[in-house]
C-alpha cells in the first residue's frame, strides 16, 4: 500500500459518511418538489444545513451550498465585488493576500482584467503571515474605494494560519466586508463563523472526509451577493440549481465528524507533523519547513501540514522518486500543463525562484499514522540524493 | 531496464512506449514541455507540445498503466535550440533544429536527467534501428525508407546511443498506425506533425522577421546585377526558388534559385539551377557514432532530412581538436546550404555527422 501524504489535496471519505450517502442516493426526490419525496429530500438538506451551521457557529440561513471551494471563492469575490460596485461605483478596490489559492487569485485577476476592479495584493512576511498593519495601511489609503478584503484562514501550501478576526475588525471599522477561504481550516482548526467576524467563509467537503463536488459559502444574512448562475432561485436566490441532497448530506456529516474529532485529532496530527519535520531536518540535507513552525503548536500552522524546503532539488523530481518509492505527496504549487510552477506563496514569502522549486508538501490526515511518517523518512534520503544529481545535470 | 519513454502525444511515441513495456522494461512516460507558452490546441498538423498533445500522451500512459510526468525543459530548449536557430539564420546559415534538439535535449538534457533519477535509457518513437555490432551499438536506417529518421539522430555519439531505444525502426508507419488502433489508442489516427515545432504556422521567414527585424537589401544575379529586393537576407536558404518575387524573368527564361546568402552585405545571390550543383562539402562539429573513419572512406552522404544517401568519399582532416571533414560526391547535388548537417552512412549504418561549413565544385559538371 502506498503511503498517502497528500491530504491537503483530498482526503479519504469517512466510511460512515460514504454509507449515509449511499443510502440517500437510493432515494428519489428533488428538494424543491412539493410532494412527499420532495419534502423528504428537503428535510435532509435542511437538517444538513442546520448540522453544518451548528458546528461552525453560523445560522442555518447563512449557509449557501455550492459545488465546492472554487465556486464558493468565486461567488464570494465576484459576487461581493459586483454588488458593492453596483451600489457605489467608487468601490472597485480589492484587498487580497498574495498567498491566496488560485480560486481567489485568478478570480480577482479576471475582475481586474474585465470588470474594472483594482487590486492591492497584501504581502506576507517570511513566515507566511499577513500582517494586520499592512491590511490597515492598505484600507487607510482610501477606505471608500474598497469593495472587499479577502484573506485565507489557513494556507493550502505551507499551512500558515492568518489572524482573520483581527483583519475582519479592521475591515469592519470602515464598513468593508471580509471574505476568508477556510477550505484548509474547517475541520483542521477551531472555526467559529460568528466569533471570527468575517462576512463570507468558503469551505469544501473533500478536505474533511466528505465528497468531492460539495461545498458551501457561509454568507452573513445582510451581505449582498450577485449570483454567478441564475435559475430556480435556490439558496436565497444566490445559487440556483437543483440541490445535491446526497452531496450536501455527505458534506455536513463530514464537517460535523471532523470538527468533533478535532480536540483529539489536532494534537495527534500535530505530533506526527512535528516528527516528520524534525525527522526530515535531521537527515542532513539542510531541509527546513516552509512557513511558520513551532513544535507542538497548531494554532499558527495547520496540524497536518509538513511543508519542506529542500535546497538543490527540484520538487518535481522528488515527487517522481517518492511516488516510485510508494510515497504520494505534492510540491504544493499549481501546475501548468503538468509542470509545477514556482509557488507564488513561497515567492511572496521572499524565496527565490530557485529555492521555491525545491519544495515538497507532505500533508497528514485522518488515516495517517506514525508508520507513514517512518516510511517517508526512510524513503527520503535515496530520493534526495537522486534529485540532487538530477538537478545538477538538467 | 528502467526506461523513460519520451511521449510527444503522437502515435509513434505511443506505440514505442507500448513496445518498450512488451519488451519487459520498466517504463515511465515523460512528456517534454518545450514551449514556455504552450498553446491550448494544435493547429492542424503543425507544431507539437500543446496542452492537447500533453493530454493525449497522458491518456496513452494511463491506458498502458504506466506512471506519467511532464518534465519542463523549456528553458534549455529555448537557449539550446530556439536561440541557436535564430543565431544560425542571422549568420546566413540554415540550421536543422530537430538534430539540435536530439543532440542537446532528448539525448542530453532528458537522458542525463533520466540517468540521474535512476533510469538506464530513453526510448522515443523515432524511425531508426539500433544494432549490436562488433564494436558496440550501431545506428542504422529504419526499415521504412519513407519514414527513416536516422538523419536527425546522426548527431548521437556512442555514449548517447547506449542510452537510446528506438522500438519502431523495424516497422512501417502503416504498421505502427494499425498497431495503435489495435491497442485502442485514441491517437491512432492523429495526423503526423510536420515543420518546426516552435513555428506553429510554418512561416519560418515571418517568424524570423519578428525576431531579427526587417533588413531590406538586394537580390543580385551571378554577374552581380541587381535583379530584385528582399526584407532580410537571413530569411533565404540556398536552393530556394519560392518566395524570391523577382520582378522580371531572367533573360534565358529559366527559373532562378538562391545560390548563396551573404548576411554581412545583406545580399542574396541567385543563379540558374545548373550553377547550383556542388560536389564538395566541407563540415565541422564532427560527431562519430562508433569508430571514426581513417583515410579516404567510401560513404553515402545525406544532406537533408528527407533526402537520400549520395555516394562519395569522405576524408577527415586535421588533428583531434577542430577536425573537419571533406566529402567528395560522385555526382553534384543542388541546394546544399551551410548550417545543414551532412550525415555519413556506410550502407544502412550511420557513421557520423558534421555541420556543413562550405560547398564547392571540383570541376564543371
Amino acid at each position: 500500500m502506498p503511503v498517502y501524504l497528500d491530504h491537503a489535496a483530498t482526503t479519504p471519505v469517512f466510511p460512515d459518511v460514504a454509507a449515509a450517502m449511499s443510502a440517500q442516493r437510493d432515494r428519489v426526490g428533488n428538494a424543491s418538489s412539493l410532494h412527499t419525496a420532495g419534502r423528504a429530500a428537503r428535510r435532509v438538506v435542511e437538517e444538513s444545513r442546520e448540522r453544518l451551521a451548528g458546528v461552525l457557529g453560523a445560522r442555518p440561513s447563512e449557509v449557501v451550498f455550492t459545488s465546492g471551494g472554487t465556486e464558493s471563492d468565486n461567488l464570494a469575490v465576484a459576487g461581493v465585488y459586483r454588488a458593492r460596485r453596483d451600489a457605489d461605483p467608487r468601490r472597485r478596490r480589492l484587498l487580497v493576500s498574495a498567498i491566496e489559492h488560485h480560486a481567489v487569485l485568478d478570480c480577482v485577476q479576471a475582475l481586474v482584467d474585465r470588470e474594472g476592479a483594482e487590486v492591492d495584493w497584501l504581502p506576507c512576511d517570511a513566515e507566511g503571515i499577513v500582517q494586520v498593519a499592512d491590511v490597515r495601511a492598505a484600507i487607510a489609503e482610501d477606505p471608500q474605494s474598497v469593495a472587499l478584503v479577502s484573506v485565507m484562514w489557513a494556507n493550502n501550501e505551507v499551512g500558515t494560519v492568518q489572524d482573520v478576526a483581527a483583519i475582519a475588525a479592521e475591515a469592519h471599522a470602515h464598513g468593508i466586508p471580509m471574505h476568508t477561504d477556510a477550505v484548509q481550516a474547517v475541520g483542521h482548526l477551531p472555526v467559529d463563523f460568528l466569533a471570527s467576524g468575517v462576512d463570507l467563509l468558503t469551505l469544501t467537503g473533500h478536505k474533511v472526509g466528505g465528497p468531492i463536488g460539495s461545498g458551501a459559502l457561509l454568507v452573513r444574512r445582510e451581505q449582498d451577493v450577485v449570483p454567478l448562475v441564475y435559475g430556480g432561485g435556490q439558496e436565497r436566490q444566490i445559487r440556483s440549481g437543483t440541490l445535491d441532497t446526497v452531496g450536501i448530506l455527505g458534506l455536513s456529516l463530514a464537517v460535523e465528524a471532523s470538527v468533533g474529532m478535532l480536540p483529539v485529532e489536532g494534537p495527534r496530527l500535530c505530533r506526527l507533523r512535528d516528527d516528520l519535520i524534525e525527522g526530515a531536518m535531521g537527515l542532513g540535507y539542510d531541509i527546513r519547513p516552509g512557513g511558520v513552525w513551532r513544535p507542538g503548536d497548531w494554532a499558527s500552522r495547520s496540524a497536518g501540514n509538513a511543508h519542506l524546503l529542500v535546497p538543490g532539488c527540484e520538487g518535481d523530481s522528488l515527487l517522481y522518486l517518492l511516488d516510485a518509492a510508494g510515497v504520494e505527496c505534492s510540491t504544493g504549487s499549481a501546475c501548468q500543463a503538468g509542470v509545477p510552477q514556482p509557488s507564488h506563496v513561497l515567492l511572496a514569502m521572499g524565496l527565490s525562484e530557485r529555492e521555491a522549486r525545491g519544495a515538497l508538501r507532505l500533508t497528514l490526515g485522518h488515516t495517517s499514522t506514525g508508520a507513514d511518517v517512518e516510511a517517508v523518512l526512510a524513503a527520503l534520503p535515496a530520493a534526495l540524493d537522486r534529485a540532487r544529481r538530477a538537478a545538477g545535470v538538467a | 531496464m528502467r526506461v523513460v519513454a519520451a511521449m510527444s502525444g503522437g502515435v509513434d511515441s505511443a506505440v514505442a512506449a507500448a513496445r518498450l513495456i512488451d519488451a519487459g522494461h520498466e517504463v515511465v512516460g515523460v512528456h517534454l514541455a518545450l514551449s514556455e507558452d504552450a498553446r491550448a490546441v494544435r493547429e492542424k498538423a503543425r507544431g507539437c507540445c500543446t496542452l492537447e498533445d500533453s493530454a493525449d500522451a497522458r491518456r496513452v500512459a494511463d491506458r498502458l498503466g504506466i506512471p506519467f510526468y511532464v518534465w519542463d525543459l523549456s528553458a534549455r530548449f529555448r537557449t539550446e535550440v530556439v536561440e541557436d536557430f535564430v543565431a544560425e539564420y542571422a549568420a546566413g546559415r540554415t540550421p536543422n533544429p530537430c538534430l539540435r534538439c536530439n543532440e542537446r535535449i532528448k539525448f542530453a538534457a532528458l537522458l542525463d536527467k533520466a540517468v540521474a533519477l535512476g533510469f538506464d535509457a530513453v526510448g522515443t518513437g523515432h524511425y531508426a534501428q539500433v544494432v549490436e555490432g562488433p564494436n558496440g551499438r550501431e545506428l542504422h536506417r529504419a526499415v521504412d525508407a519513407a519514414k527513416d529518421q536516422s538523419y536527425v539522430l546522426g548527431v548521437l555519439d556512442a555514449g548517447q546511443l547506449a542510452g537510446a531505444f528506438f522500438p519502431l525502426g523495424g516497422s512501417t508507419k502503416a504498421q505502427v498506425r494499425e498497431e495503435a488502433a489495435a491497442r485502442g489508442f485514441a491517437v491512432a489516427r492523429k495526423p503526423d506533425s510536420h515543420d518546426i515545432c516552435f513555428i506553429p504556422d510554418g512561416d519560418t521567414r515571418g517568424w524570423l522577421a519578428g525576431r531579427l527585424g526587417s533588413r531590406p537589401g538586394v537580390v543580385v544575379d551571378e554577374s552581380c546585377a541587381v535583379v530584385g529586393s528582399h526584407g532580410g537576407a537571413y530569411g533565404y536558404t540556398v536552393g530556394q526558388r519560392k518566395g524570391l518575387a523577382l520582378p522580371r524573368p531572367a533573360a534565358d527564361g529559366l527559373p532562378r534559385y538562391v545560390q548563396s546568402v551573404d548576411v554581412a552585405t545583406n545580399t542574396v545571390v541567385v543563379a540558374p539551377g545548373e550553377l547550383l550543383g556542388v560536389d564538395v562539402i566541407e563540415g565541422e562539429h564532427l560527431r562519430w557514432c562508433g569508430r571514426p573513419p581513417t583515410g579516404a572512406t567510401r560513404v553515402e552522404a545525406q544532406v537533408r532530412a528527407h533526402g537520400e544517401g549520395l555516394p562519395g568519399v569522405a576524408t577527415v582532416l586535421g588533428a583531434a581538436v577542430g577536425q573537419t571533414v571533406q566529402v567528395h560526391l560522385d555526382a553534384s547535388v543542388r541546394g546544399v546550404a551551410p548550417g545543414q548537417s551532412v550525415v555519413l552512412y556506410d550502407g544502412t549504418r550511420v557513421v557520423g555527422s558534421a555541420t556543413i561549413t562550405a560547398t564547392g565544385r571540383r570541376s564543371r559538371a
